[in-house]
């Protein structure tokens, strides 16, 4: 049977990281590399059940979803409002992209020390720095997706008397929505990176305070677990984003 | 030959359109470009005006005026409001202007919409043009799924939904192949009909010009101004095949040529010295 290009692409690709699996648990029992440093993916998968069965796996996953969903709202919420305002209106656009110019290449993470000393150690400054990730993205792409809409639309809205809100709700929203999308991805990518590196400092709860206290109690597998479900969370996220993509933009021809 | 009589209220009633001295520049870099220089004409109530000119006449800005899309430079432009409750205009766009996010329905629905028309009347109004112009079956499509010719069906259905005063097209058919364009031409008249709106078509085709106008303005290359008026005798309703037929669809078509010839080597010669 001759196999679709597509479906063995995803036979491929489900096929490499197995591969990587294997050879890595290969690598340890034969002895060549050291399972202080790279525990056997069977020893960290022990240590994925014992984590999930005491509890402990959950209350972190839990902790750093609410920081990320929180963080993804107060930060994706203002950006995608003032994305459309500057894309719609010229003086708005003036005035604001020379501060998203200036403040966006400012590492995330350089800005943790003052967020900590802004927001302190609890809740509020983790999901600052989750916010401050998925703001950019959502801005500038959310932006520059209503700058990409087609002239003659927003003739058709002024012809047919559509106001400002309508003109937002039914032009600008719809038609920027492709870039908004691609803008909410790599905002939830950039999340998850700067979640954990804020749970790893004056945290107690969350993925990234237990990859750093594994560390600290010199407990590898426990921090193998927390990259792991790091990845699994990257993954997942994509995926769920794919599908609402498909959903919520039926009129996107896909090729 | 098939003559209809003018009708003579025509010529008593007032305008439906009145444009008096109509002038509009823009700035440009190398000083200002005069688009429309002097335009002054009055459009009947109920009638049929088609627009030829060569390209860059100015043909689309004098539109944009009249649609509201752009303020004129000097002049004046109004179309008398008959019922304050209808909108004053309503365009159907060169190219492809209805919403891709949007479905058939909904892109045709969106001038009701707008106006915030009661559902029942949306769904009675947007089914009629649907259907008269064979969309019905498509209501649900985006406009992807969809070819040229019913995509232009769309924005002409767009636009009668809302039951302007005036409907203004800009070129609605240039981008079609020829055998579209006469379905179209010939679907347009007949939707026409019904209710025989004032209609101000702009066409860069003088076959469009005489077969579907009540009046043909021709208009000179850069600046706009009016060359000729010129009356077009046709009965109505019209057959644009039957019409063809007619030897003196012929003889208008050719008439129109010789009004336009001269513009249309002006504006090559202006578009090569631009170019220069």
């Amino acid at each position: 049977m001759m196999l679709s290009l597509k479906n063995r692409d995803r036979l491929i690709g489900l096929a490499s990281p197995a591969a990587l699996l294997l050879l890595w648990e290969a690598s340890v029992r034969l002895g060549w590399v050291d399972p202080r440093f790279f525990p056997a993916p069977s020893t960290i998968a022990g240590t994925f059940l014992h984590l999930a069965r005491t509890g402990e796996l959950w209350e972190n996953l839990s902790a750093s979803l609410l920081r990320l969903l929180f963080g993804f709202v107060i930060g994706g919420a203002p950006a995608l409002l003032l994305g459309l305002a500057m894309g719609l209106y010229r003086p708005v656009r003036a005035i604001v992209e020379p501060l998203v110019a200036a403040t966006y290449p400012i590492p995330k993470s350089a800005i943790l020390p003052l967020i900590l000393l802004v927001f302190g150690l609890g809740e509020a400054s983790k999901i600052a720095m989750v916010a401050l990730g998925v703001f950019y993205p959502v801005l500038i792409n959310t932006m520059a997706g209503v700058l990409e809409i087609d002239r003659i639309h927003l003739d058709v809205g002024k012809n047919f008397g559509a106001g400002g809100w309508q003109t937002f709700r039914t032009i600008a929203l719809p038609g920027a929505a492709p870039l908004i999308m691609a803008g909410i991805k790599l905002g939830v990518g950039l999340g998850l990176i700067l979640i954990a590196i804020a749970e790893m400092i004056g945290a107690q709860s969350g993925i990234g305070y237990m990859i750093w206290n594994a560390w600290q109690l010199m407990s590898v597998d426990t921090m193998f677990v927390g990259l792991v479900v790091i990845a699994v969370l990257g993954f997942a996220f994509t995926w769920a984003l794919d599908e609402l993509e498909r959903w919520l933009l039926p009129w996107k021809a896909r090729a | 030959m098939r003559v209809a009589a003018l009708p003579d209220i025509a010529v008593s009633a007032p305008p439906k359109i009145e444009i008096g001295g109509l002038y509009k520049s823009f700035p440009t870099r190398s000083g200002t470009f005069t688009a429309l220089d002097g335009i002054s004409l009055d459009i009947a109530r109920g009638s049929f005006c088609t627009i030829v000119g060569p390209s860059g006449c100015g043909k689309t800005t004098l539109l944009r005026i009249l649609a509201g899309l752009e303020t004129a430079t000097a002049g004046r432009a109004a179309i008398a409001a008959d019922d304050p409750a209808k909108p004053v205009n309503a365009m159907v766009f060169q190219g492809d202007s209805i919403f891709p996010w949007m479905t058939v329905w909904n892109n045709a629905a969106y001038g009701l919409h707008m106006r915030h028309a009661p559902r029942a009347q949306v769904k009675e109004v947007v089914t009629h043009y649907l259907d008269r112009t064979g969309l019905l079956p498509f209501a649900d499509r985006y406009p992807h799924q969809l070819s040229g010719g019913m995509k232009q069906r769309v924005s002409i259905a767009r636009a009668f939904a809302t039951d302007p005063e005036v409907l203004l097209m800009d070129e609605p058919f240039s981008a079609l192949d020829e055998q579209n364009r006469t379905l179209l031409q010939d679907e347009l008249l007949r939707i026409w009909d019904e209710d025989k709106k004032t209609v101000v078509f702009i066409t860069h085709s003088v076959d469009e010009a005489v077969t579907l106008g009540d009046r043909i303005v021709v208009m000179t290359a850069h600046p706009g101004r009016i060359k000729t008026i010129v009356e077009v005798p046709f009965a109505r309703p019209r057959d644009v095949l039957e019409l063809r037929r007619d030897p003196a669809y012929g003889a208008l078509v050719f008439r129109i040529w010789g009004e336009l010839r001269d513009e249309v080597a002006r504006a090559r010669r202006q578009e090569a010295e631009g170019r220069a």
